[in-house]
């Protein structure tokens, strides 16, 4: 085990980096060769982290958690920054999202992208190493480095393989996550003047400015730009719709399912755990800008007439629950308000955490829903359709499951984090959650009523669609039932990632000084 | 006075000035065809052999002939010269021959300027000081006007020769007035008299428009905003492989220079010449992006930009601390920024002159669906934008850091915003070519060959801008080092 212990990170982290030099070597006329190697490449990843999910939850979380199969290695000894890596219970389920979604993405992609194939399978390969880094990086130049290393190949994916307007999106994204990363940066540089150490895991120890609220904030806010823009949170959000729908399905897919959460993430790892006196001080704001995300997000959504560009709004909605969560346990942090019961903080940063994971797991398959139309009707006009329920059952059926899922149906995944972040937030602030419940009701109203009513129900245009409209193929069915199967289990039984994210939840908050009583 | 550790201290000079001659002379005896094959070989064999020299001494700290310092500060730049001097040789093997017929004087001119490098980075002593930056001006206007039947080589050469003489004249005269109040040349000499009160005449307060002329003298060279009027027009109508020396080496040089004249002769004034660099910084910064973002020609673009990272690695000087011992004192930021601009810089020229080679021309239209037509260059030259762009793991990340830091620690909080801002304008016209490389495809255009001498220049340079950003620690401790080791400190 302690082969594996050491090991198993580095391998993650580093295999889809080779496989893509890999994929660089071989001439870009076998394009068979190279969508083989590529999806087969990514299946290892996949394994083990699935392997990484049991083992941790096996032998680590009934003992308290913690971070593990941490490996530090001395990178820059002058200003003792390292090769750190390490999971703990909250990451460790994202490592498993990353692989599976790029694996099924490569999958997809594989029967779908026909036009400069090398570079699209080496690039794809290489963003999952930048994602699986941000991850497992417990060093905040490492964190950087690799933030920053996913931005370029997914600058190129949306670029090349975009639809109409993909040039001007594929700068909006860079830019605005530039903007981001270099106030970040700068924010990063002032926690090492001030503690001496870029080591996340130091960092938390030492807390940083916990005694001087202004440069706190200052910090603070450098890395929450960062962070609110790549989360998106309103009124951040405005490079989103523009990239998630001018991306190719794939690339969409990864876009909400994982770089969105690379944000999210940010505020669990470094903000949380380096700034707690910061972030429980604006606790209040992440409340409101969520809360915000959440309606605007919902409400826009119902003005779409792209169906793309819809599920993209869509996110911003979602991921509205996610800071909502957070800003929640922030504000309990600070003591201001007490909730009735203790367990709120706790609760409803769980269901900050399972919505990073079901939104992935969710808008992941919404886009590949939606690409899938899009490759047969080449139009994502709500409008043009009607009545593909009778014509393509299959694929209302799978689409059904993923858009009750995303409203949050009882039985589907989705409905546990908004249960478990509503039921933390109401103990904390009560009228802002009230508002954020608006958002819901939205949700199953532009879900219902925008695309089943307009694309599955009504009268189907014989005369535009007669022939051009099929059923799903054998290998979109299987890019997608893994991701249902997921929503049907998280749905029926969270409670093994519940665990997981309620371990984390609790270390975090104990952590930055929070009394459970 | 002239022993045997003076030759030796010398060596990696004298080594220089030999393979010139026997340039010029293989240049004159040889024929035509040999000596187009062996010239470029034996410039580089001279700068190897000058660079080695430099190294093996790694660490010394003494003053030589009186006037030189052999300190581990100038034997950094040294080395980065000899290098990043290689890669010109080995881009222009090509470019100058189909050119000019002139070829050996070309190498020769090159061998002289690095020594002139040699000397102005090493100068302890005003005269001295002079004597290297002018050498290496006065080489540069010919370099910038190597190709005569060029009308915009020529126009470039008579620009930046009538630029810098008048900047080296008000240079001169701030030189002047320092000697004037101190009644002395040497570096150390005029910090401990200004510092003591122990001056010639009582007007200490010269010092202070001594130290703007110096300012606008150095700011010429280093082309920072409002001065750099000239840096486009030469960089742009010079030879690629020329620009590529302009652009790192001698803007490098400009700073060695600086920092040493600021650091080592004014310690006392710092207050007065870090406001002047604080808003030169801020100017050229920002106003060579702006300027960069309207460009058209690949070319000129990237002169702009490197207008606009002179303004970066002047961060650097703007925060310095006296603790050179620590890591992030500011000086350690220059020298990180020069390590990884000079090799990020020379590579994006070194594109465009293959590109050039090409194509027959370096504006953003040549460069469209480049990636159908020479993936190589294409690829490369993505690396080095996004290198220029600061992005990790690469070395423009390294130097950002290493320049950003600083900032951070002294609390400039306008400074550090405009430094944001800037990086993101910057970005903006990078990614604008590499939009044109990609996004734009381009069917029709034929594909087309690159020379192996480029080839060979190029992968170094990837190679090197890979190496800077993954093993910074190696360059950061040089780059302490060669901070920590200026002598007079």
């Amino acid at each position: 085990m302690a082969f594996f212990d050491r090991w198993v990170l580095t391998i993650i982290l580093f295999w889809p980096l080779l496989a893509s030099i890999w994929v660089l070597m071989l001439p870009k006329e076998k394009e068979d060769q190279i969508r083989r190697v590529s999806i087969w490449m990514s299946v290892v990843p996949l394994v083990l982290s699935a392997l990484l999910f049991v083992d941790y939850g096996a032998r680590f979380l009934p003992r308290g958690g913690g971070i593990h199969y941490d490996v530090q290695v001395t990178w820059i000894p002058q200003l003792r920054a390292s090769y750190h890596i390490g999971a703990d219970a909250l990451s460790v389920p994202l490592i498993f999202l990353t692989a599976l979604l790029t694996t099924l993405s490569l999958y997809y992609s594989a029967r779908v992208i026909k036009h400069r194939v090398k570079e699209y399978f080496f690039l794809f390969l290489l963003l999952e190493t930048g994602m699986f880094g941000v991850f497992m990086a417990l060093d905040l130049v490492l964190f950087y480095v690799f933030w920053e290393v996913g931005l370029v190949p997914m600058f190129f994916l949306i670029g090349i393989w975009g639809h109409e307007n993909r040039m001007y999106a594929s700068l909006k994204f860079f830019l605005y996550t530039l903007v981001g990363s270099v106030a970040m940066l700068l924010a990063f540089l002032a926690l090492y003047f001030h503690a001496g150490t870029f080591d996340i895991v130091q960092l938390a120890e030492k807390r940083p400015f916990a005694d001087d609220i202004f440069k706190a904030s200052l910090v603070f806010f450098g890395i929450f730009l960062g962070l609110a823009i790549k989360v998106p949170s309103w009124p951040f959000h405005t490079w989103l719709p523009d990239a998630h729908t001018e991306a190719p399905t794939a690339g969409s897919v990864i876009l909400a399912g994982i770089l969105l959460k690379l944000g999210a993430y940010g505020f669990l790892r470094i903000l949380l755990p380096i700034l707690p006196t910061a972030f429980a001080y604006w606790g209040f704001l992440m409340v409101i800008l969520g809360v915000i995300s959440i309606v605007y997000g919902a409400f826009v959504c119902m003005a779409q007439t792209d169906l793309k560009r819809l599920i993209a709004y869509s996110s911003v909605s979602h991921m509205g629950y996610v800071m909502l969560g957070l800003g929640a346990a922030g504000v309990a942090l600070s003591g201001k308000v007490v909730p009735l019961s203790p367990d709120s903080a706790a609760l409803a940063m769980d269901g900050a955490m399972l919505q990073m994971f079901n939104h992935g797991i969710i808008t992941g398959a919404l886009f590949f829903l939606v690409g899938i139309l899009y490759e047969r009707a080449h139009t994502r006009d709500l409008t043009a359709f009607g009545g593909l329920s009778g014509k393509l059952p299959y694929y209302y059926g799978i689409f059904m499951v993923a858009g009750f899922a995303s409203l949050g149906l009882p039985g589907l995944a989705g409905f546990w984090s908004e249960f478990f972040v509503f039921r933390g937030a109401f103990d904390i602030v009560r009228v802002w959650a009230a508002i954020g419940v608006i958002g819901v009701v939205v949700t199953a109203g532009y879900i219902l009523w925008r695309i089943v009513a307009n694309v599955f129900l009504g009268e189907f245009n014989e005369e535009r669609w007669g022939d051009k409209l099929w059923d799903m193929e054998g290998y979109e069915k299987a890019t997608l039932w893994p991701l249902v199967l997921i929503m049907f289990i998280l749905g029926l039984y969270p409670t093994p990632l519940v665990n997981f994210f309620n371990q984390a939840a609790v270390e975090l908050l104990t952590k930055a000084g929070f009394m459970f009583h | 006075m002239f022993d045997t550790s003076t030759f030796i201290r010398l060596l990696p000079e004298l080594i220089l000035l030999v393979t010139a001659l026997v340039v010029i002379f293989v240049d004159l005896y040889a024929r035509r065809r040999t000596a187009l094959g062996l010239l470029p070989g034996l410039s580089i064999v001279g700068l190897a052999l000058s660079f080695l020299a430099v190294f093996a001494q790694w660490g010394t700290r003494e003053v030589v002939a009186q006037t030189l310092a052999a300190d581990t500060f100038a034997a950094f730049f040294k080395m980065v010269a000899a290098v990043a001097v290689i890669l010109v040789v080995l881009a222009s093997v090509r470019y100058m021959r189909a050119r000019t017929r002139y070829v050996g004087e070309f190498y020769a001119f090159l061998l002289v300027a690095t020594l002139a490098v040699y000397i102005a980075v090493s100068a302890r002593d005003l005269i001295t000081l002079y004597l290297g930056l002018e050498t290496l001006s006065i080489v540069s206007y010919v370099l910038t006007g190597f190709l005569r039947d060029d009308k915009r080589s020529n126009e470039a050469a008579i620009k930046y020769f009538l630029y810098g003489a008048v900047a080296s004249a008000i240079m001169l005269y701030g030189f002047s007035l320092l000697y004037g109040v101190t009644g002395t040349t040497d570096l150390q000499e005029i910090a401990r008299r200004l510092l003591n009160g122990d001056v010639l005449v009582n007007m200490e307060w010269l010092a202070w428009p001594a130290i703007v002329l110096v300012t606008v003298g150095f700011a010429f060279k280093a082309s920072l905003v409002p001065f750099h009027q000239w840096a486009p027009d030469a960089y742009e109508g010079a030879p690629t492989p020329v620009t590529m020396f302009l652009s790192t080496v001698s803007k490098a040089t400009g700073f060695a220079v600086m920092a040493r004249m600021f650091l080592v002769a004014m310690p006392a004034l710092q207050s007065s010449w870090t406001a002047l660099l604080y808003g030169l910084a801020v100017l050229t910064m920002t106003l060579g992006n702006l300027i960069a973002l309207r460009q058209t020609s690949v070319k000129r673009m990237l002169a702009y930009s490197s207008i606009a990272h002179a303004g970066f690695i002047l961060m650097g000087l703007v925060a310095v601390t006296t603790a050179l011992g620590q890591p992030f004192n500011g000086l350690d930021g220059v020298l990180m920024y020069v390590v990884a601009y000079a090799f990020t810089n020379a590579g994006a020229f070194a594109v465009v002159a293959a590109v050039e080679d090409g194509t027959g021309g370096a504006t953003l239209d040549h460069f469209a669906g480049l990636v159908g037509r020479a993936p190589f260059l294409a690829a490369a030259m993505l690396i080095f934008l996004l290198s220029l762009a600061g992005v990790p793991p690469l070395a423009g990340f390294a130097a950002k850091l290493f320049v950003f830091a600083p900032v951070v620690r002294q609390e400039y909080y306008v400074l550090a915003v405009v430094a944001l801002i800037n990086a993101v304008l910057a970005a903006g016209y990078y990614l604008k070519v590499v939009k044109q490389m990609f996004f734009v495809e381009e069917p029709e255009r034929a594909p087309f060959a690159v020379a192996r001498s480029m080839r060979w220049a190029l992968w170094l340079m990837i190679i090197a801008v890979f190496g800077v950003g993954i093993f910074m620690n190696w360059f950061a401790f040089m780059a302490s080092q060669g901070a920590a080791g200026m002598l007079g400190l």
